[in-house]
C-alpha cells in the first residue's frame, strides 16, 4: 500500500482553476519531486494536502484514511509535515524554542503539571531540550540554538525550517522550494543533506523545486504540473525527454 | 531523580521566596504597625488589584496575540459572582472566590469561543462589545441592585488574601508561558498557519489563554468587591477595560514583567492625578502616544527580569 494516495484533487479560487483532476502517489521511503513552471499549482497542491485549504473535490489518502479536509494541526499529528516557500519561521523565539515547539504535541506533562511544577514538568522538559538539541545538531545549527530566529543568515533559516519539521516526526515530509535562494554551493549540500535525512528518519519526501537539474538529480520519481494538471509522471531520464514537458519549460534548458 | 535536582533551582527558587516572604512581612508589619495609614493601603490593593488585572490580560494580548477589549468584563463577573456568594447567600470568602474564578472563567469560554475565530480588529469590536453587554446585563438584573449596584459589602479582602492573590496569578500565568503549553501559545502570536502545521490545535490554545485569563480577572473582581465595599456596572465599563490594556502596552506584549511594572506606575501616577481626575485620561493617552513614538514595543518589550537578571547586574557568575 502507498504511503499517501491522492484521487481526482481539485481546487478552483474563484474563476481560476489552480488543481484539476489530480491524482498522485508516494510509497514508504520515497523521494518524489512535483516540479512545474510558476503558478503551476504546486504549493497550492501542498496547502491541500496539509489541510490550509479545504479541496473542492477529490480524497486524500494517507495510511489509507481519507484526511481531505482535516484540519491541519490534526493532518500533522497524522505524520505530514511541512516546510514554505516563504519562510514562516517563529521569528522572535529562539532557534531552539522553534524546534521545541514542534515537539508540543508529544509533550509530556500535563499543563497542571507544568502551573504546579511537578517532577514530570521538569523531566519532560529536559527531555524535549535534549530532542530539539538532537534536531539541532543534524542541521549544524546546535551552536545558534539561542539566537533569534529571524537573525540566521537566509541558508541556515531555510534549515532551521526544516528541522522544525522533522521534529514533529512525520513520515512524510513535503519540502516547497528548499533551495529557493541558495547559492549552488548551498543547494548542492542541502540536497545532500535531503537524501541523508530520508536514510536517517526512514521517511517518504515530497519535494517542490523550480529548478529541473536539481530534481533530477535527487528524485526518484517526479510528477510534473502545468495549469493545475499533470502532464508527465515517471523516472527522471524519461520527464527530462518528455515532450509536454519540454514545451512547458518553453526555452528553459531541460 | 538526578535531573529533577539538576533542572530545579534551589538557589532562584529560595531567593524568590525569601523575597516574596519579604515583602508580605514587611508590609504586613506597616499594616499592623499603623505605619501605612489607609491611603496607603487603599494604594496598595489598588496595585495589587492592578497588577492581577494587568498580568492576566497580558497572557491574552501579549503571550497568545489576541486583541480583547473585554477584561473590565471578567472582573465584573467575579465581582458580582463572589458578593452575591459572600453577602447575599451567606458562604465564606474563599468559596466566593473560587466561584468568581468559575463564572468569569465560564463567561471567557463562552465569550472566547465564538469571538476567537476573529482577527485583529474584528476581535477587539467583538471582545468590546461582549464586555459591554456583560456590564448592560448585571444593570438590568434587579437580584445585584440594578445600576446602582451593591453597596455595604463585607470587606474581606485583607493583606494576606490580596497577596496571596497576587502571587498565585503571576506565578500560575508565568509557570503556564514558561512551559511547552505556553510556547504552543507563544507560536500562536507568532505565526498562526505555522503553529496549526507544526500540530498545534490554534482555536483550543486562543480559548485556553482566554478562559485562564478571564479567571483571574475574575479573581481580581472578588478581590476589589471585598475590599471597596461597593461595586456597580459602571465600574466595569469600556474605561475600565481600556486602562488595563494601557498597563499591557505601556508594560510591553509579552513581558509579565513588564505588565507588573506598568500596573504599580499606573497605580502610583493615578494616585498622584486623584485631584485631576479629567486629566488623567489626557495623561494616559499622552503616555500611549509617546511610547507607540519612542518606545512601541513596550518599557519592557517582550523581556523579561529574573533572578538571573539581578545575578548577572550582580555580578554572580550563576
Ligand atoms: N489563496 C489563493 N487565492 C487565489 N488564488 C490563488 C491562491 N493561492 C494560489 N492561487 C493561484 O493559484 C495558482 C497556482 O498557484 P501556486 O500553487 O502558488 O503555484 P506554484 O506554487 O506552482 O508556483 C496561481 O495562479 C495563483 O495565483
Ligand atoms: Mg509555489
Amino acid at each position: 500500500m502507498s504511503l499517501m494516495e491522492i484521487k481526482n484533487l481539485h481546487k478552483s479560487f474563484g474563476g481560476l482553476t489552480a488543481v484539476l483532476n489530480f491524482n498522485f502517489d508516494i510509497e514508504k521511503e520515497e523521494l518524489v519531486g512535483l516540479i512545474g513552471p510558476n503558478g503551476a499549482g504546486k504549493t497550492t497542491v501542498f496547502n491541500l494536502i496539509t489541510g490550509v485549504y479545504k479541496p473542492d473535490e477529490g480524497r486524500i489518502f494517507f495510511n489509507g484514511q481519507d484526511i481531505a479536509g482535516l484540519p491541519p494541526y490534526t493532518i500533522c499529528k497524522k505524520g505530514i509535515a511541512r516546510t514554505f516557500q516563504n519562510i514562516r519561521l517563529f521569528n522572535d523565539l529562539t532557534v531552539l524554542d522553534n524546534v521545541k515547539i514542534a515537539l508540543h504535541k508529544d509533550v509530556p506533562y500535563s499543563l497542571m503539571g507544568a502551573i504546579c511544577r511537578t517532577p514530570r514538568f521538569f523531566r519532560g522538559e529536559k527531555k524535549i531540550e535534549d530532542k530539539a538539541l538532537e534536531y539541532l545538531k543534524i542541521f549544524n545549527l546546535d551552536n545558534k540554538k539561542d539566537e533569534i530566529a529571524s537573525n540566521l543568515p537566509y541558508g541556515e533559516q531555510r534549515r532551521l525550517e526544516i528541522a522544525r519539521a522533522l521534529a514533529t516526526s512525520p513520515s512524510l515530509l513535503i519540502l516547497d522550494e528548499p533551495a529557493a535562494g541558495m547559492n549552488p554551493q548551498e543547494t548542492h549540500d542541502l540536497m545532500n543533506l535531503i537524501a541523508s535525512i530520508r536514510e536517517r528518519f526512514k521517511l517518504s519526501i515530497l519535494l517542490i523545486e523550480h529548478d529541473m537539474s536539481l530534481v533530477m538529480g535527487v528524485c526518484e520519481r517526479i510528477y510534473v504540473l502545468d495549469y493545475g494538471q499533470i502532464i508527465a509522471e515517471g523516472l527522471p531520464e524519461k520527464i527530462r525527454n518528455d515532450k509536454k514537458v519540454i514545451e512547458a519549460y518553453l526555452g528553459e534548458e531541460v | 531523580m538526578q535531573t529533577i535536582i539538576k533542572n530545579w533551582n534551589w538557589r532562584k527558587f529560595v531567593f524568590e521566596v525569601l523575597v516574596l516572604t519579604g515583602i508580605f512581612m514587611l508590609i504586613q508589619y506597616g499594616i499592623s504597625n499603623g505605619l501605612l495609614n489607609s491611603y496607603h493601603q487603599i494604594n496598595l490593593s489598588s496595585m495589587c488589584i492592578n497588577i492581577m488585572l494587568a498580568v492576566s490580560l497580558s497572557l491574552i494580548n501579549g503571550f497568545t496575540g489576541q486583541l480583547s477589549l473585554g477584561h473590565a468584563g471578567f472582573m465584573a463577573v467575579g465581582a458580582y459572582t463572589s458578593v452575591v456568594m459572600t453577602n447575599m447567600l451567606g458562604q465564606p470568602f474563599i468559596l466566593g472566590i473560587l466561584m468568581a474564578c468559575l463564572m468569569a472563567g465560564l463567561a471567557g469560554f463562552i465569550i472566547g469561543v465564538p469571538t476567537l475565530r476573529l482577527k485583529g480588529d474584528y476581535l477587539a469590536i467583538a471582545t468590546l462589545g461582549f464586555g459591554e453587554i456583560i456590564r448592560v446585563v448585571l444593570q438590568n438584573i434587579d437580584y445585584v441592585g440594578g445600576p446602582a449596584g451593591i453597596l455595604g459589602i463585607t470587606q474581606l479582602t485583607t493583606w494576606p488574601w490580596l497577596f496571596a492573590a497576587t502571587v498565585l496569578t503571576v506565578v500560575v500565568i508565568v509557570n503556564l508561558i514558561n512551559s511547552s503549553y505556553g510556547r504552543a501559545i507563544i507560536s500562536v502570536r507568532e505565526d498562526e498557519i505555522a503553529s496549526e502545521l507544526m500540530g498545534i490545535n490554534t482555536t483550543y490554545y486562543k480559548v485556553l489563554a482566554f478562559v485562564i485569563g478571564a479567571m483571574f480577572a475574575g479573581l481580581a473582581g472578588a478581590m476589589y468587591a471585598h475590599y471597596f465595599y461597593i461595586i456597580k456596572p459602571g465600574t466595569f465599563n469600556f474605561m475600565k477595560s481600556f486602562d488595563i490594556l494601557v498597563m499591557v502596552v505601556l508594560g510591553g506584549l509579552g513581558s509579565t514583567t513588564g505588565a507588573v511594572i506598568a500596573a504599580i506606575f499606573i497605580t502610583l501616577l493615578t494616585a498622584a492625578l486623584q485631584k485631576w481626575a479629567a486629566i488623567r485620561m489626557i495623561l494616559y493617552a499622552f503616555i500611549l502616544i509617546v511610547i507607540m513614538i519612542y518606545r512601541p514595543q513596550g518599557l519592557m518589550g517582550n523581556k523579561e527580569l529574573t533572578t538571573k537578571t539581578f545575578g548577572r547586574v550582580w555580578g554572580d557568575k550563576k
